[in-house]
């Protein structure tokens, strides 16, 4: 991944919104954005963020790359498409945002212990196991995964959804064990891997 | 009845406001025979609502008594009011155009003396006002109106009301009994001057036109100002009618959006500028505006009035399209958004919300009686495609009253080419 990132760092040395728009899902569109602010203005979590969408377009635009490739930013979008609606160029800005932390863990510059992509990553290697999300474990290892007290405390403040969850037949405590898989695993794997591969070598066409 | 004599080198002016009132006398004083079809009661369209003119902060009423007088007195001029085009057919230089004159009820016996109106009792929204006052069922348009003459509500034909007028004219000007008249004429050249109306505001849904009584249009802010508007020229909020000296002028509502109009309307940040300059002239010092803007669009001259706006102290500038309004507690409009200068989050409280709304179009886009190029903003293009019909002002793009006049003439120029051309041809 590092190698990776220095190749794209040699291939787009002055022009990081070229980048951008080669290797970012929806990148075109960063350069229609007319800085009015509406997105930043419309996000629900916005004051959380340290660079809003608008922000963040700007520093593209700047070549600010180290900055916005490494920004929490594009990980606090939680898909509320409040900014797409209100847009007045139509951006896709939730898209670009996913875009950017797609690029971004791709590279291998996503900021250490960041949750949202520590979650995908789990929510990923759990999926990837039977074929579909084992939801026992992933809440499991969602709970503890800031620790074993905290996991105690975070399953015991759920514990009647939980056990009415249980009751109703929603989640099987057998899952833990193992767990049941889609009817064609093989399949389903070698889908991804060939969807793997298809993605391996767009990059590698982007990244020589 | 009304009748029009006309000709295939007589040219029909659709809409009398002052796009259409220019081309009419343009071509009128060259000795062309005209026919002015205006929808309202009245000539002179939005200019007559407006309270002042940008840059120079004069009056509307100023230039439109002399445009009013010049086409008053020219013979050349025959002017329809409340009067619709309901068709046109035919091709340049030989068209058949076909007009419904709706009833005013009152005939020109009218001296506007105005007992009519004191007699009727029925209210409704005066149109003129935006719907911010309320006016008689027998009533003058506005003061300067012209024709200077009473109109009746069609709402009040039929009732009592009617009657009550009509015994209440002392010169015989009521007639209950006229009816819509369609006529038909010939005309060589059409020079269609709809002009423009201000967005529906309550469809930019986060600014709560709708739900908030305190965010208001420009246009509204525009007949506030007026000391012979529905507030008699106070700055106020209209939920509670007390003074709005802390005012937010909001930018591009509308404009500017692919939600909503496409096109920058380009008189929204003159206007705007305009109008804190009745704030901070109300309140001096103790006005408090705020403009909140993508960029501040002052075209060539228009620079100075710029300058000279922003050289107030009592005027400050936000670079932000603001995201939404919303109100607090007390009813007061609290303007949210980021800023572009620092990206700063913003909730800032104000008396009252003026949204600079966008023109779009009045030109019928699906209903337009021939065929016609119309542009994806929904003006009227200037191609060769339409004939002898050629748009003047708003109808053919976002303009100022100045270019506005300058594309009127433009048109009847080339309306003036057009009905020479079939003079020509019949020589």
């Amino acid at each position: 991944m590092g190698d990776l990132n220095q190749a794209m760092i040699e291939k787009y040395r002055t022009n990081f919104l070229k980048e951008v728009e080669a290797n970012v899902e929806e990148g075109e569109w960063v350069k229609m954005c007319m800085q009015c602010g509406v997105c930043s203005g419309s996000c629900p979590l916005g004051k959380f963020w340290d660079h809003p969408p608008q922000e963040l377009f700007m520093m593209i635009r700047a070549g600010k790359r180290d900055e916005v490739l490494s920004s929490d930013s594009m990980w606090m979008c939680t898909s509320c498409y409040n900014c797409v609606v209100r847009c007045p160029r139509e951006l896709p800005i939730t898209h670009i945002m996913h875009g950017l932390a797609h690029y971004a863990k791709r590279l291998g510059l996503v900021p250490e212990s960041q949750p949202t992509a520590a979650f995908a990553q789990m929510f990923w290697d759990n999926l990837m196991q039977k074929g579909r999300v084992n939801e026992l474990k992933l809440g499991l290892k969602l709970y503890f995964m800031n620790g074993f007290g905290d996991g105690i405390k975070v399953a015991l403040k759920h514990q009647k959804i939980g056990m009415g969850m249980l009751k109703t037949g929603r989640m099987s405590p057998m899952e833990a064990f193992g767990g049941h898989a889609v009817k064609d695993l093989k399949g389903f794997q070698s889908m991804i891997k060939k969807a793997q591969e298809l993605e391996d070598q767009r990059i590698a066409e982007h990244g020589a | 009845m009304t009748e029009v004599v006309a000709t295939n080198e007589t040219i029909l002016v659709v809409g009398g406001g002052i796009s259409g009132l220019t081309a009419a006398i343009e071509a009128a004083e060259t000795g062309k025979q005209v026919v002015l079809v205006e929808k309202r009661p009245y000539l002179g369209g939005r200019v007559t609502q407006l309270y002042k003119y940008f840059p120079k902060l004069c009056f509307p009423t100023c230039g439109l008594e002399i445009n009013q007088r010049r086409a008053r007195q020219n013979p050349n001029i025959t002017v329809l009011t409340l009067a619709e085009v309901t068709d046109i057919s035919g091709d340049k230089g030989n068209y058949k155009a076909t007009v419904r004159i709706s009833p005013r009820y009152v005939n020109d016996n009218c001296t506007a003396c105005g007992d009519c109106a004191k007699a009727v009792e029925a209210e409704f929204d005066d149109e003129y006002n935006y719907g911010l006052s309320r006016r008689k069922g027998a009533y003058l348009p506005y003061r300067m109106a012209q024709p200077s003459r009473y109109v009746l509500d069609p709402r009040i034909i039929g009732t009592p009301d009617a009657d009550k007028a009509k015994a209440a004219c002392k010169v015989d000007a009521i007639d209950l009994d006229m009816q819509p008249q369609d006529l038909s004429f010939p005309c060589g050249a059409v020079i269609w001057a709809t002009g423009w109306q201000p967005y529906d505001a309550a469809r930019i849904q986060p600014y709560g036109y709708d739900r908030f009584p305190n965010v208001i249009t420009s246009v509204e802010f525009e007949r506030m100002a007026d000391p012979n508007g529905p507030y008699a020229g106070r700055i106020v909020r209209p939920s509670d009618g007390r003074e709005a000296k802390k005012v937010a002028f909001i930018q591009c509502a509308g404009s500017r959006d692919r939600n909503h109009l496409l096109h920058c309307s380009r008189i929204c940040c003159m206007a705007s500028l305009k109008q804190a300059t009745y704030v901070s002239d109300a309140y001096k010092d103790a006005a408090d505006v705020t403009v909140y803007y993508i960029d501040l669009r002052a075209i060539d001259r228009f620079e100075d009035f710029y300058n000279k706006v922003r050289a107030i102290p009592q005027v400050k500038y936000v670079k932000s399209k603001p995201a939404s309004i919303v109100a607090d507690k007390d009813g007061n409009p609290v303007v949210h958004g980021v800023d572009t200068e620092g990206y700063n989050r913003y909730a800032e409280r104000f008396d009252l919300v003026v949204l600079a709304i966008g023109m779009e179009p009045a030109v019928p886009k699906d209903g337009f009686p021939v065929p016609i190029v119309v542009n994806r903003e929904g003006f009227i293009e200037a191609a060769p495609e339409n004939g002898g019909i050629f748009a003047a002002g708003g109808a053919s793009d976002a303009l100022d009253v100045n270019r506005a006049v300058q594309h009127a003439t433009g048109a009847a120029l080339r309306a003036i080419q057009v009905v020479n051309s079939v003079r020509g041809m019949e020589v």
